[in-house]
């Protein structure tokens, strides 16, 4: 089943490059924004555009996997985070209800980035516990304040799902003596389970775009890492776009096939309901 | 087999849903192994008067007594209610990512906490009771609709109830399932089992059931045995309302 969804990616992938389109847009970018850099370059006896890019690519790759770390920490916590919020939006105690829906309200609300800031200054960089430091460093803080928005998104991705399996269910389930919990686990998000991932991976994906928000809080993701190589290169014009764009085409290959996947299985789940 | 000591017993029952009242005061006595019949324009309270009965609805003043639960109690024992009393939708509500055989082991299994075994060897036996052998592992949406509604009587069955309520349970069927379902529902009929039937077929109310009510706008207008009621019906309403559906 696994091996066979990882197939699907690889086609997936293989077709996102051969379709042609999407091909010519990107071997257009790239060449457009090299034929400007050695443009820029040409007059001087620096060394080439391309040449350069590729130095540099090492080193930004590796931001780029910090990126992908913190995107899939904060989305596995804000999704542990979120079902559980989600839940207790639909709880039938009062109190309870209303806190979850103010949470995911405020959370929903909230500019990313502005939780990130809020996270990093109100965890403290280490906690003592006993006679122990736990060290609590900048990524850590930056993937719990992604996380919030990414709990805040799942709660209303399971509220929405749970809504809607029809109110028959529920019935039937209290006629044979369920109690609501048992209800929800056993019978209505089995249900809803398959409906919520499309959005789901949506969410990741929208997540992981926004990743390089972190490296407004000095983080070493590939955001911040592009930027030193360019100060490094002595800020040199003719490196701007080409670095970016390089950038910009990691975050694609990864993030597309994840969109492609995703109409997919939306396209699949809408056929059988 | 009748006895006239009353199973399910309601005395003066209201329900008001906001403003609107749908029960007006019902009163009535089914005996054990008593199959009644409820019959009544749409909006007459039919399917609130069951879900009343098995607490799927709080009802708003009078007592409804099954067995010796008093439904109307704050301190209510559902679980309780709920294994004296199974109830049959119009829609079937089966569990669909659940095959026949597991939506009729599910409850008695996860609610009950039954062994295994003995549930899996009864869910068997009830679906040959339904007359569904072999098709144990069929999901609900590769069954038609009466088949459906046979697995969601003997997913009520599982739990041994002594009562059934079954709410317009051939209403979203053709004819020709139709039959199959009210056979199943007469032979449990005719095996002692406390029917409420809330339904459109007079003829299965005619040849089954023991006594039959005619509700209209949240009372009980009308009620006698089969025979008395369709031949001889003495309120107005009751005998609009036949010749309108008759």
């Amino acid at each position: 089943m696994l091996d066979a969804s990882k197939v699907k990616i690889a086609e997936d992938f293989s077709k996102m490059i051969s379709n042609k389109k999407i091909g010519v847009f990107l071997f257009l970018s790239i060449a457009l924004s090299i034929f400007c850099g050695e443009c820029i370059a040409a007059g001087s006896e620096k060394s080439g555009v391309m040449e350069t890019v590729l130095k540099w690519f090492p080193l930004i790759f590796t931001g780029f996997l910090l990126n992908l770390l913190v995107s899939v920490a904060s989305m596995t916590i804000g999704t542990i985070a979120g079902v559980f919020l989600g839940i207790t939006q639909m709880s039938q105690i009062w109190a309870f209800k209303k806190i979850a829906r103010l949470l995911t309200q405020f959370f929903r609300n909230s500019p990313w980035l502005v939780l990130v800031f809020y996270t990093i200054l109100v965890i403290p960089f280490e906690i003592k516990l006993f006679h122990y430091v736990v060290p609590f460093p900048s990524w850590i803080k930056a993937t719990i304040g992604l996380s919030l928005p990414v709990m805040a998104n799942m709660s209303e991705i399971v509220r929405g799902g749970v809504q809607s399996v029809p109110i028959g269910q529920w019935e039937s389930a209290e006629s044979l003596a369920f109690s609501r919990f048992k209800t929800m686990w056993l019978i209505i998000i089995p249900q809803c389970f398959k409906r919520m991932i499309p959005p789901w991976m949506n969410l990741y994906a929208i997540l992981t775009t926004a990743s390089p928000l972190i490296s407004l809080v000095g983080i070493n993701d590939a955001l911040t890492l592009t930027r030193a190589a360019l100060e490094a290169e002595g800020g040199r014009i003719d490196l701007l776009l080409p670095m970016y764009a390089s950038l910009l085409i990691m975050f694609f290959i990864y993030c597309y096939p994840i969109a492609v996947w995703t109409v997919r299985l939306e396209k699949r789940y809408a056929e059988k309901i | 087999m009748i006895s006239y000591e009353p199973f399910i017993s309601l005395r003066d029952v209201h329900k008001s849903f906001d403003d609107v009242e749908v029960l007006k005061g019902i009163s009535m006595d089914v005996a054990k192994g008593e199959a009644v019949c409820v019959i009544g324009p749409s909006g007459s309270g039919k399917s609130t008067l069951l879900r009343c009965i098995n607490a799927l609805v709080p009802i708003t003043s009078g007592s409804i007594k099954v067995k010796s639960i008093e439904v109307n109690d704050p301190k209510l024992n559902k679980i309780e209610l709920r294994k004296t009393v199974g109830m049959v939708f119009q829609q079937y509500n089966l569990f669909p990512h659940k095959t026949a055989l597991q939506n009729i082991m599910m409850a008695p299994i996860q609610v009950l906490g039954q062994n295994k075994e003995e549930v899996q060897e009864r869910a068997y036996k009830l679906m040959a009771k339904v007359r569904l052998e072999g098709k144990e592992h069929f999901y609900p949406g590769q069954l038609s609709g009466g088949q459906q509604q046979r697995v969601a009587i003997a997913r009520s069955l599982a739990m041994m109830p002594e009562a059934m309520l079954f709410d317009e349970v051939t209403g979203a069927l053709d004819p020709e399932t139709k039959k199959e379902v009210l056979l199943t529902i007469q032979e449990l009929a005719e095996e002692g089992m406390t029917c409420i039937v809330v339904s459109h077929e007079m003829g299965f109310a005619r040849e089954v059931s023991n006594c039959v009510y005619f509700t209209d706008h949240g009372v009980i207008v009308e009620f006698g045995p089969p025979d008395e009621f369709f031949k001889n019906p003495k309120d107005p309403r009751t005998k609009e309302f036949l010749s309108q559906i008759l």
